[in-house]
């Protein structure tokens, strides 16, 4: 059987390359992947934390499966901001979104 | 008899006037309004005169003494301390009965005569509102049955009375009259409130009932109380009744707080005959009065209360002498007379004179209102024939105004004090009080009387006699402005004749007093002495007035001046109270109060320019602060955690 701390190493790795796509990235689509990216991570420790403390329950992969329907709905509603940036700027980069400021 | 719904209709019917007349009169009642005013005053007359009947034949005594009755009572503010509270009510005694009648005789004589006089005017609604709220207040005042009360009451006098001195606003001497009325009156009041808190917290009560009886009674707590507090070697009842006596003081004009009565002057004529003849100023005496039994027990209040009136009326007097406004001399005329109230109860103290200096003082007050008015009526009506109020722009005037010449002679000659007149009779008691106490204010208010004969006639000779004027003018007045002279010229030589001292006494009982002829030589003697000197100097235009003022030198250039009170009084506040205090504290408040203010502004408008540039828009900027703060946040509880 594979270690839990294998399967940590890889959620994190997972999730610090989503923080690094976010903080990088300039493309919005790429922040949302990257976003997607992040919330995967916390699925998995979900998962593994499920199957290696409490095999006999299912809530932490009930929460997994909770967590990707939501992310479903949030991917429709970045998408819908996506666009409605991209109608009034031109562009989807968030750099070029930066009024909001002082 | 049920005196309750009879004295609130007193109160109530003047009330609804000025509250009609104030929100509909210029829209609705701009003809209807000096007729409202007048009718709802009848009334007012009417129940004044049935209460005083009333009361003083069928069922105000009790045993051959008059009692209180108090017509209603309410509770308004509780203190919870020692019992205190505010009531509201409704006294009826003796001398708040007499003064129903005056007020509202005089007041309604005036309504009557501001028919005619303000004909023409702008706002003469409005003007009959505050007539109105000045009768109601007035009334209010004397019918009070409490300290706090009578204070409430006093206040709506002088705000009134702001009011109309200030009625024709768009004179700045009347702003300034009206503004200075009620500074130096609300500045006695102060001093007016402090005492009644001395008084209600050290005796219990502000009640008049209970006050006198519990302080008249040495052995009772409040005596006790009130004698054993003290401040500055003075007990706590001195200082309560010189406090109160201060307060009747401002609005009484004395000095010297009188500084407002000659510029008060700057009001509608009728206004003036109303301030000084049955409200306002009297209000002074009649609290003086209201707590007689209580001042009698203080020989220091009382003392004061005599020098005071003696001074001011001798020194009114002499002003009066000089000045050339027909009004100014029947202003400080006003003051002499207060004064002569004044001194006539604070020397009637205890014995056998007790009862006559009260008697005397309230017996002036009841002829003064009546020959005051009057006399400032004819002024008035004499102001409306010649368009000035300069005695040297008059002259000649007994053959154009020949009844207005009568009635003004009547009211020269009750204030003079020649028999039969009204006046005679209560001065002549005033003075037989001052003689039976005090021989040196004895003296000084017979030099006074004789000094106000003087002047009232110079008055007189230089209005009614010397050359004729050119005056445009032909009619001596409406039927409104005559009906009033005639009438108080009638009460003028008829009220002398009222058995006073049978209906006013210090203690309720019936006195009989009986004429002393003897004792009238001296001052009638003076008197005629003086109205023949004011013959002499004025009757024909000559220049022995003149000579005998360069005689007189600096004395008569003082008394003009008005010896240089209003000076001082400038000069006290100018260069003292707004150099020393007002200057410095504007300093504090332009300075440290607003600069603190805006120095906090300052300070955070500056640490927002500071920190502003944080906000730079960019979405991951704000990601990174965020990780990095979280990341913090791990490592700090990480770290307490693990140790």
């Amino acid at each position: 059987m594979v270690p839990v701390s294998h399967m940590l190493f890889f959620s994190t790795a997972l999730f610090f390359i989503g923080v690094y796509g976010l903080l990088t990235r300039r493309n919005m689509i790429a922040l949302l992947m990257s976003i997607e990216l992040m919330l995967n991570s916390v699925n998995i420790n979900f998962v593994v934390f499920n199957k290696y403390l409490w095999p006999g329950q299912l809530d932490g992969v009930f929460f997994s499966i909770f967590i990707i329907a939501i992310a479903a709905a949030e991917a429709a509603v970045a998408i819908a901001i996506v666009i409605n940036l991209y109608r009034s700027h031109l562009s989807v980069d968030v750099d070029d979104a930066a009024e909001l400021k002082y | 008899m049920n005196y309750a719904q009879f004295a609130a209709f007193i109160l109530l019917l003047p009330l609804l006037s000025f509250v009609v007349l104030g929100i509909w009169g210029r829209r609705y009642l701009s003809k209807l309004a000096p007729w409202f005013g007048t009718a709802s005053m009848a009334a007012v007359c009417a129940l004044s005169l049935y209460a005083a009947f009333r009361y003083f034949f069928v069922d105000g005594s009790v045993g051959g003494v008059f009692q209180p009755i108090i017509a209603m009572q309410v509770p308004w503010l509780e203190f919870g301390y020692k019992n205190l509270s505010i009531d509201l009510g409704l006294l009826l005694d003796p001398i708040s009965v007499m003064m129903l009648v005056v007020i509202s005789v005089v007041s309604l004589m005036v309504h009557l005569f501001s028919m005619g006089y303000m004909k023409g005017e702008d706002r003469v609604p409005t003007y009959y509102a505050f007539l109105s709220l000045f009768s109601f207040s007035m009334l209010g005042l004397v019918l009070s049955v409490n300290l706090f009360q009578i204070y409430i009451f006093w206040e709506l006098v002088g705000a009134s009375s702001f009011l109309l001195i200030g009625f024709f606003f768009t004179k700045p001497s009347a702003v300034a009259a009206s503004k200075k009325a009620f500074i130096v009156t609300r500045f006695a009041d102060l001093f007016f409130l402090i005492g009644i808190l001395i008084m209600g917290i050290q005796a219990g009560s502000f009640d008049f009932g209970v006050l006198l009886q519990q302080l008249t009674n040495p052995a009772s707590e409040a005596s006790v109380a009130m004698a054993s507090a003290g401040f500055l070697g003075l007990s706590a009842l001195t200082w309560a009744l010189v406090l109160i006596f201060i307060g009747g003081a401002g609005k009484s004009a004395m000095l010297p707080l009188h500084i407002w009565l000659p510029d008060a002057m700057e009001g509608p004529t009728p206004v003036s005959a109303l301030i000084h003849a049955a409200t306002m100023v009297v209000a002074g005496v009649y609290l003086v009065a209201r707590l007689f039994p209580v001042f009698q027990l203080d020989a220091l209040a009382m003392q004061v209360v005599t020098w005071v009136g003696a001074s001011s009326a001798l020194f009114a007097a002499v002003i009066a002498c000089t000045q050339t406004d027909i009004k100014r001399v029947l202003a400080y005329s006003t003051m002499s007379q207060i004064g002569y109230m004044m001194f006539s109860l604070g020397v009637g103290g205890q014995g056998e004179t007790a009862a006559l200096g009260y008697t005397a003082s309230m017996f002036h007050l009841f002829t003064h209102a009546f020959f005051k008015s009057l006399l400032f009526l004819g002024a008035g009506a004499v102001i409306h024939f010649v368009h000035s109020n300069d005695m040297r722009d008059m002259g000649g005037l007994r053959r154009l105004m020949p009844l207005t010449h009568i009635s003004f002679l009547i009211g020269c000659l009750a204030i003079a004090g020649v028999p039969p007149f009204a006046g005679f009779f209560s001065k002549e008691e005033i003075l037989l009080a001052a003689w039976q106490s005090n021989k040196l204010v004895y003296y000084l208010a017979l030099f006074t009387a004789a000094l106000t004969a003087f002047y009232m006639f110079r008055l007189y000779f230089m209005i009614f006699w010397q050359a004729d004027k050119q005056y445009h003018h032909h009619s001596e007045g409406t039927l409104s402005m005559k009906l009033p002279l005639l009438l108080l010229a009638l009460l003028s030589i008829s009220a002398g004749f009222v058995p006073f001292s049978q209906f006013v006494s210090a203690d309720g009982r019936a006195t009989a007093t009986h004429m002393h002829w003897q004792f009238s030589i001296a001052p009638v003697v003076l008197v005629i002495l003086g109205i023949g000197l004011a013959a002499w100097l004025y009757r024909q235009q000559n220049d022995k007035p003149a000579k005998l003022a360069a005689s007189l030198g600096s004395f008569y250039k003082g008394a003009y001046r008005k010896f240089y009170f209003d000076e001082l009084y400038l000069f006290v506040t100018h260069r003292i109270l707004f150099k020393m205090i007002g200057k410095p504290a504007a300093w504090a408040d332009k300075q440290l109060v607003d600069g603190a203010v805006n120095a906090s502004g300052d300070a955070t408008l500056a640490a927002a320019q500071a920190i502003k540039g944080w906000q730079s828009g960019k979405v991951q900027q704000y990601l990174l602060v965020f990780l990095l703060a979280v990341l913090l946040l791990a490592a700090v509880l990480l770290f307490f955690w693990l140790v």
